[in-house]
């Protein structure tokens, strides 16, 4: 079957059940998404499915035929990473970096959401995500950070 | 082992698959109950087809005409917070579709995923009970209805037929419809109780979730409620509340009484 990942063009041969989890990490070698705990409460395994954020450990292959999935590898434009990214790297945003894809992700989508980045908002965009390390107050305060930025710079950065 | 599975494109296709009525038939929505299931191995054996709904346009819709409410069956979480319609004709469903999941599950999750794995911690379910909702329910053989009510009928069994697939939810509107979630934390997290109460004249519609196997209507209680005298007392004839993970049963029997109580003094209000 054929889908998009990251803007390329991908045609698998894979099982109808086959997580979409699955299929990014062991078919296609993305393994910037990580599993945490399987069942969709952990977040680690963010992506974006036309747009809207999931969990790709409860996403069958069969169910993304012809559909565009974003994962952390295509976030950054052009090798360039994003002030989101960026920012993250800078403020401690990433410790010991097990929910950083799907955190990057989740964070992401809720950039280009256009919700003003209150502590509120972002906590609740961030809510399935969870952070072994407990580093969520670095975290907002980068999302909030990249959010200032994005409103202060011309070009929307980052959004696809 | 290998699981067949039918990708449907159409009501047509599903019901093709239906008719065929294939051994363990298990219903694939937004998966965010049955690849729980899958990917833990759970009573694997007992799935014997998969058909994957996903793509059937005709499951999706939310519209209100001549006083009734209709959601499609695949009306995600996020759906219903979101939709205007919802939020201005039965603002509990969206209110409470909020406080289910976060972000990636409310994308996924369904209205119909949520009745038909009739767990008796589903939040949307006494939501629709105490709402008098219709469940529509299609497969080759034509539609019926059945009153939410009658569709569960024991811990996780309901009266959806082995090809029959819930096409749509229909709540009658009028009254007013309040509803409180009590779990660990405000959100996200399964309830330890949940109740609520319709308000419509002088008729109260009381319904409750994690105090029976099933998500049920509290009838003694709002026979109680009506009159205005020994609510708590009847409640306690409704409700079976058991203990487990989440809270013993005299948590529950107590909290559900308290918040029943609170929820109608404020509809009283």
């Amino acid at each position: 079957m054929k889908l998009t990942v990251n803007g390329v063009p991908r045609d698998v041969q894979v099982a109808p059940l086959r997580r979409l989890l699955d299929l990014l990490r062991e078919d296609l070698k993305l393994t910037g998404t990580k599993e945490g705990c399987g069942e969709g409460e952990c977040g680690a395994c963010s992506v974006l499915i036309d747009g809207e954020l999931v969990n790709s450990c409860l996403v069958a292959a069969c169910q993304v035929e012809g559909a565009q999935v974003l994962t952390v590898e295509g976030v950054a434009a052009d090798g360039q990473l994003t002030p989101l990214q960026r920012i993250f790297v800078e403020r401690g945003g990433s410790q010991c970096g097990i929910c950083t894809p799907g955190m990057i992700v989740a964070a992401h989508r809720f950039l280009s959401s256009g919700q003003p980045a209150t502590n509120e908002n972002v906590r609740e965009a961030i809510a399935g995500n969870l952070c072994r390390c407990t580093g969520y107050t670095k975290i907002v305060e980068a999302i909030q950070l990249a959010a200032g930025e994005q409103l202060a710079s011309p070009e929307p950065s980052g959004r696809r | 082992m290998t699981i067949p599975v039918t990708s449907a494109k159409t009501l047509r296709d599903a019901y093709a698959v239906l008719a065929e009525q294939p051994r363990g038939l298990r219903v694939l929505a937004g998966g965010t109950d049955l690849m729980v299931a899958i990917n833990a191995r759970v009573r694997l054996d007992q799935i014997g087809h998969v058909l994957d709904v996903w793509r059937v346009d005709e499951l999706r819709g939310v519209s209100v005409r001549e006083g009734v409410l209709s959601l499609g069956a695949l009306t995600t979480y996020t759906e219903m917070m979101r939709s205007p319609v919802v939020r201005e004709h039965l603002p509990a469903l969206a209110l409470v579709s909020r406080e289910v999941g976060a972000w990636a599950i409310q994308n996924r999750g369904t209205l119909g995923g949520n009745v038909c794995n009739a767990s008796p911690a589903g939040d949307t379910l006494p939501v629709l009970l105490a709402g008098e909702a219709r469940f529509v329910l299609g497969g080759p053989r034509g539609e019926r209805k059945v009153p939410a009510d009658q569709f569960f009928l024991s811990y996780r069994k309901t009266a959806l037929g082995a090809d029959e697939l819930l096409l749509r939810v229909e709540v009658p509107l009028g009254g007013r419809l309040v509803y409180r979630k009590v779990g660990t934390r405000k959100a996200q997290s399964v309830s330890r109780t949940f109740v609520a109460v319709c308000k419509n004249g002088a008729a109260v519609r009381i319904a409750a979730g994690c105090v029976a196997p099933i998500p049920l209507r509290c009838r003694k209680a709002e026979a109680a409620a009506e009159q205005g005298v020994g609510v708590r007392a009847a409640l306690a004839k409704d409700i079976a509340p058991v203990d487990d993970i989440r809270a013993t049963a005299v948590y529950r029997s107590r909290v559900t009484g308290n918040v029943l109580l609170r929820l109608l003094e404020g509809l009283a209000a």
